[in-house]
This record gives structure tokens, sequence and C-alpha cells, in this order.
């Protein structure tokens, strides 16, 4: 409809968007050929190590009775917090109509995606028997919170998967017929099938529009249930620290806040590597320099609730446990990762001076990290304060750091999420092409709309003098 | 004071004349086994019908791990049975015999203790005691509420289970545990002949399986043929008693039979954590009265030692 339109009237202009974003796909620099490289010897590493751990028992890692879970839990829902960042920028600005979504929403939708596929894995991971995953299935017991967590997980997968599709059917199809000349066989086999026949026609257009209009929507319920029932894994339990009832929603504000901050970064790393300087500009840091903020507070709120309440009561076990956060073997990094990675960053993201480029990505670097070493400090300082003494047990079942083991599949993990989101962007645009020409459109038309006005203005004060 | 002496004799004489009593009514519904069968020569302790602890020739009884019922038995429990246990903690002096008859029973590794002797200590003030804590068959159970494959289960008999031929090893019920009773096989398991030749069935959590969880179970395939568990036959001091509810008895290593709940109303048992609403089936009989040395909080250093952020919980 609109968007025939463009094409037609503002030629030149759409023509350089266009250049500007397919001309990084399919060409692999020195320095991407080194970084893909890197990433794979790092994924493949992870992936014997795993081997080697399947083959030779958990027992591989640092984890005992005690501490039966440990990195590759927290992993899991740190992974998952993140993919929270597509479904907040996406959906939630698509649904506000937030003009300065349009050059970051794929981007924020392929690192929810890529992230929802590895934190799916890091449970498969921690399991001791692996091979019988599908007696998940065979007995699955829908009174377990784990089978909630798959049920949500799987269902935000799907709908996450065809959020991050749907608008790119348009764009898979203009590489169809822009870039299928020199591209490998691999690559036009891809933009043939996955452009589905795009045909550019009002038809095509109506029918997208509906479809994003019905996963805009349906795609934030779904957000939300996921990083909920996490929460629900632990709180569904007896243990102190776990056993709260504002475990479902901290979750969702703890995901929300590390999701936001991982946005940021994706946004300044591809900025930097695809010199997208011209489309995301210092508005979108600002704007989602204040998003990061207001979570960032909201969090701090959860945390308030999370702690201060019981440690205003220290009753028993949850008391001893608060102890060792607050002033025990865990307090120096409790309290560096509320001050250092909540309050610090709530006070710099406050000045427009902290939401530049640089400063944001400087300070959603350390809520990232941070965020990782929250779920940490979630997940085994409770495990080791079970109701029980600990007695007379070795001394590996007192004390609990990830080991090698745990860390080459954690960091093999990682590097899989990098690995995909760099060769994506290599074979499809990182950016909405259609998005951002019906941004320009938009624009353009707002531009004559204010010149029709000033224009009719001057002449009536013309015709009034 | 003679007064409560007094009182405290009559209390006595009841309790006694009552476990006669109960002895020689119940005691022989739970020991019922004088099956021959061709076995190496040894002798071994058993109970006989009217409670009274004999020595006899092992080849006069069957082996310890007779042939293990059906998958499907396994999880049904045995019918009509309400299995119960109560440990004395003013009978235990922490000599962890009790552990030793298990672990023999069960092949397990020495790091695993399905029933582990505790040195406890409520409050600084407090007198310190020996606290042997087995699984607690829980009737709220908090482990099979959480597990995704129903691969740990509650069975009719009240004894909660785990089939690790089809547990995936999330581990999520151990994390479920409030008593840290759960055991996971890190490790590929080292296992005996004797071990290896017994076919495996979840009324005896062996074999073993890597990346499985284990844990106490009442030694349901002993007690399905009568038999006392190992840890209550193990024990020296006849602290642990196991019974059944519906028959409202108990028994201990020496044979005495109990009435279950004049025992409980008399010595004012509790269960540990209640406030959690488990209901474990175990219960505990307070430590008053002590016979032996109070257990010395000193010589728990070694293990304070190892971990200086545990002490007993409720300090």
């Amino acid at each position: 409809m609109e968007n025939k339109n463009i094409i037609i009237t503002s030629n030149n202009n759409v023509t350089s968007i266009e250049n500007d974003f397919l001309k990084p796909i399919g060409k692999y620099s020195p320095f991407n050929r080194l970084w893909i490289g890197f990433l794979l010897i790092i994924a493949a590493w992870g992936v014997a190590i795993y081997i080697r751990q399947i083959y030779f028992g958990l027992g591989t890692t640092a984890m005992r009775n005690y501490v039966s879970w440990g990195l590759y839990i927290s992993t899991f829902v740190f992974f998952i917090g993140i993919s929270h960042s597509g479904t907040l920028v996406s959906a939630i600005l698509r649904i506000t109509n937030k003009e300065w979504r349009r050059p970051i929403t794929r981007s924020a939708e392929l690192l929810t995606w890529v992230s929802l596929l590895f934190g799916g894995i890091m449970p498969v991971i921690d399991m001791g028997r692996p091979d019988r995953v599908f007696n998940l299935v065979i007995f699955g017991r829908l009174q377990s919170p784990l089978l909630w967590d798959i049920i949500c997980i799987g269902t935000y997968f799907v709908g996450s998967s065809l959020f991050l599709y749907l608008p790119m059917i348009p764009d898979i199809a203009l590489c169809r017929d822009r870039l299928s000349a020199n591209a490998s066989q691999f690559r036009k086999w891809i933009y043939r099938k996955f452009s589905l026949g795009w045909k550019d026609t009002p038809n095509n257009w109506k029918r997208l529009e509906k479809a994003m209009h019905i996963m805009t929507i349906i795609i934030i319920p779904i957000a939300v249930s996921v990083h909920t029932v996490v929460g629900y894994i632990f709180a569904m339990t007896l243990r102190p620290g776990w056993n709260s009832t504002v475990f479902g929603p901290y979750f969702v504000a703890g995901a929300l806040y590390s999701g936001s901050a991982a946005v940021v970064l994706i946004m300044a790393a591809f900025r930097k590597m695809y010199h997208l300087e011209k489309y995301i500009t210092k508005k979108q840091f600002n704007y989602m320099g204040q998003i990061v903020l207001a979570l960032t507070l909201i969090y701090a709120y959860f945390n308030l609730n999370e702690y201060a309440v019981p440690a205003y009561k220290m009753a028993s076990t949850e008391g001893f446990l608060l102890q060792d956060l607050f002033s025990g073997s865990y307090s120096v990094v409790f309290w560096t990762l509320q001050f250092g990675t909540v309050l610090l960053p709530a006070i710099i993201l406050a000045f427009p001076k902290g939401r530049t480029p640089v400063m944001a990505s400087i300070v959603c670097v350390v809520i990232v990290i941070g965020a990782w070493v929250k779920r940490y400090i979630i997940v085994i300082p409770t495990l080791l304060h079970p109701y029980l003494p600990i007695q007379n047990v070795p001394i590996s079942w007192t004390q609990y750091f990830p080991n090698w083991v745990e860390w080459s599949i954690t960091f093999g993990a990682l590097a899989g999420i990098f690995l995909v989101i760099t060769l994506f962007a290599k074979i499809f645009p990182i950016v909405s092409i259609w998005e951002v020409k019906e941004g320009r459109e938009i624009e353009e038309k707002y531009k004559q709309v204010d010149n029709a006005i000033r224009n009719e203005k001057e002449n009536v004060q013309v015709a009034i003098s | 004071m003679t007064l409560h002496n007094k009182d405290n004799n009559r209390r006595n004489f009841l309790k006694s004349s009552v476990a006669t009593v109960a002895t020689g009514l119940i005691g022989g519904s739970l020991i019922n086994s004088f099956v021959s069968c061709k076995q190496e020569t040894s002798k071994v302790k058993v109970l006989t019908p009217d409670g009274k602890l004999v020595e006899v020739d092992s080849t006069h009884i069957s082996h310890e791990h007779s042939m293990p019922v059906s998958n499907a038995e396994a999880r049904k429990g045995i019918a009509g049975k309400k299995f119960v246990m109560v440990i004395d903690l003013a009978k235990c002096d922490g000599c962890g015999e009790c552990t030793k008859a298990c672990q023999k029973m069960h092949f397990t590794p020495p790091d695993r203790e399905w029933i582990k002797v505790f040195t406890m200590q409520d409050g600084a003030e407090l007198a310190p005691y020996y606290f042997p804590k087995p699984c607690f068959q829980c009737d709220n159970p908090p482990c099979t509420k959480v597990c995704p494959v129903n691969a740990t289960f509650k069975r009719q008999d009240g004894i909660v289970l785990i089939d690790n031929e089809r547990c995936i090893g999330c581990r999520f019920c151990m994390v479920a545990c409030p008593y840290s009773t759960r055991f996971f096989n890190w490790d590929r398991p080292v296992e005996s002949a004797e071990e290896k030749s017994i076919p495996y069935s979840p009324e005896q959590s062996f074999p073993r399986k890597v990346g499985t969880v284990e844990k106490c179970d009442f030694c349901p395939h002993v007690m399905r043929e009568g038999k006392l568990p190992a840890c209550v036959v193990g024990c020296p001091m006849g602290a642990i008693y196991m019974g059944d509810e519906n028959e409202d008895a108990v028994t201990n290593s020496a044979g005495v039979t109990v009435q279950l709940s004049k025992l409980l109303e008399d010595n004012a048992a509790y269960r540990y954590l209640e406030e959690l609403g488990t209901k474990p089936r175990v219960y505990y009989l307070p430590p008053k009265n002590r016979k032996y040395p109070i257990p010395d909080m000193n010589n728990e250093k070694e293990g304070e030692k190892k971990n200086q952020n545990h002490k007993s919980m409720n300090m």
C-alpha cells in the first residue's frame, strides 16, 4: 500500500538506505573471519567438553550433593532473562508506535531468539541423563514447575521465531531480488525459500501487518509468563532465600533489566561494526538509556522487597543465609552487585551525559555482567544453607566454584550466541529495511504536512495583510 | 521428689507392660521369615514370632536380596501398610552403626549416608544431642511434587521411592528436599559383582546408574518379607523403631514391639521441622534422661572448620 508508493516516489533516498544495509551481507572481512574462527574454536571446545561430561558424568563438574545446581542453571536463568529484550523493545515500542524503534527492532528480536535457543539448551546440559530427555514428553507431569518452563519457553520460542521472521519476509524478498546474482547457492536457496514468494502486493502487506499486529500483542504476556515460571522453579521449594512470593515478578524485573541493557549492547556493536551511525543515532541510545534506567529502578525496588523484608525479621535459616550475603562469605559480591551494577548504573543513566552511545554501552556491559553474577548469587548461597547443618562430608561438598568443565561449556554456549548473531547478520539485513524506509516516508509525509500548513498560514497572513 | 519417682516408676511399669502385651499380640505380624536356602554358613540374629532375639545359621534364612518385584508393583507399594519410623533420641548414642548397616545393605559408597547421624545443638545454652536422619518419607513430599517425569513417587504404604531407570537427573528433587536427604550419582558407579548380579528394582535402589538420584527408601524389599530395615536391625541401642501405622505397632532391634500411639504420646514425640508442613513419617522422641555421655559439640570442630557458616540450624 503505502510502501509501494515510497519506492516509486523517493527512489534515490530508498536505494541508498537499501545499499547501506545490504552492503555487509555476504562479505567477510579478515576481521570477520578471525572473529568467526575464534568463536568456532570456543564453541567446538565447549561441545568437546560436553561430550566428555556426558561420558564421565556430572562428577567432572564442581557440583556436589549440597550445591547440586551451579553455573549451568544460573546461566540458564541469565540467558532466559536476556531473551526478554526483544519483546520489550520490539513489541512494546511497536504497540506504542515509537518511531525511533525502527532501526533496532530486528537486532533486539534476534537477541531474544538466540538467547532463548541457548537458554533452553542449558538445563539439558545440566541434566544427568540427557539421553532420557524425551521422558519429559513421555512421562511429563504438569504438576512440576519444570514442565511449566518447558511449555512457556517452548511457546515463547515459537512466538519469538515468528516475531523475528514475519517482518523479515519483505527484507528476505529484497535480498532475493537484489543479492541473488552473486550469492552462494546456499544463500540463494535460503532467500528463495524464506521469502515465501513475497511479491510486494497490497494483499501481501495487508496480511503481513495483520499477522504482525497479532504477534505483537500475544508475545507480551508469553514473555512475562516465561520469566515468571523460571522464578517459580525456585519459589516452589521450601528453601530459604527461594521460598518467596515475590520471585515471579522479581525475575521478570531482573530479566527486563538485563535484557534491555543487552539491547543497548547489540545496538552499539552493529552500529560500530556495520557503520550504521546514520541510522542508530544518539537518539536511540538516549531513549534506550532512559528505558534501562526505569527498569533498573524497578529492579532495585524488587531487590528491596526480596532482601530487606526478610532481613528485618531475620528468621532462623533465612537469617543465616542473609547474614552470609550481607556480612559473610558472599558480602563483597553481594554489595558490589547492589551498588556497582544497580545503583551506580541508575545514577549514571539519570544524566544525559550518561546516555551517550559510549557511556550507555559501558554502563550496560556492567549491568549485563552484574545480572549474570546476580543469578549465581540467587542460586548458590541458598543451596549452601540447608536446614540441617552440613557435617562430616567431603570438603568439596561444602563449597562451590565452577570448575574448568563448567566454564568451558558455558563459554561455549556464549560463543554459540555470538556466532549465531554474527552469521545471521551476514545472511540477512540486521536492520529491518522496509521499516526504516516506512519511517522515512512517514517523516517526509510529516514534513510535507508541516510545509503545507506553513504555506497555508503564510497565505492566510498574506491574505489578511 | 518421692512422689515424682513413684510416678516415674509407675509410668515405666505401665510402659513395659504395654510393651510386653503389644509384643505378644502384634510382634508376629512383622517377623515371619524362616525360609531355608543354600548359603555360606554364618550366624545371623533374627527375631522369633514371640519377640525373642535368637542367633541362627544363615543357611536357615532367605537371602537379603531375593527377586525384586516388578516396576509396576514397586510403584504401588505394599497393600494395607502405612510404614512409620520412630527414633528415640534418648537412646541414640551416636555410634553410627545404623549408617554402616544401611551402607552395607545398599552397597552405598562411603560418602553417601542415607541415614546420617548429626550432632545437633538447638541453641548455645541447650544440650547437644545425636540426631539420626533417614529420609522422612513425607506425606506431603516436596520432592515428588516437583519431579517432571514421575521418577520419584509416593506409594500407598507411605514410602517415597525413586525409579532410576526413568530419572532424567535434573536434580530438582534434591534442591526441593528441605532435609538434604537425596544424593546424586555424579560419577559412573563402581559396582561389586554381587550388586550387578541383582536385577534392578526401585524398591532396592541398586544397581545404581550414573546421572540419577538415590536416597533412603525404608528398605521395602526386606519389609516385603516381613523383616526390619537395615538401620533398625543395626542399631545396638534399639533406638530406631519401624512399624505400621495401621497396626499401631513399631518394633526395634531388641525385638521390643510397642504400641505406636502410646509411644508417641508418652514421650511427647515430635517431627523435625513440623512447620514446613511436609508431614514426615518419621517421629522423634526427645533426648531426655540419657544414659550415655552427652555429645561434645567441640568434637564437631572438624565439621565446623570445613564450613564455618553452618552450625546447627536452630542456633
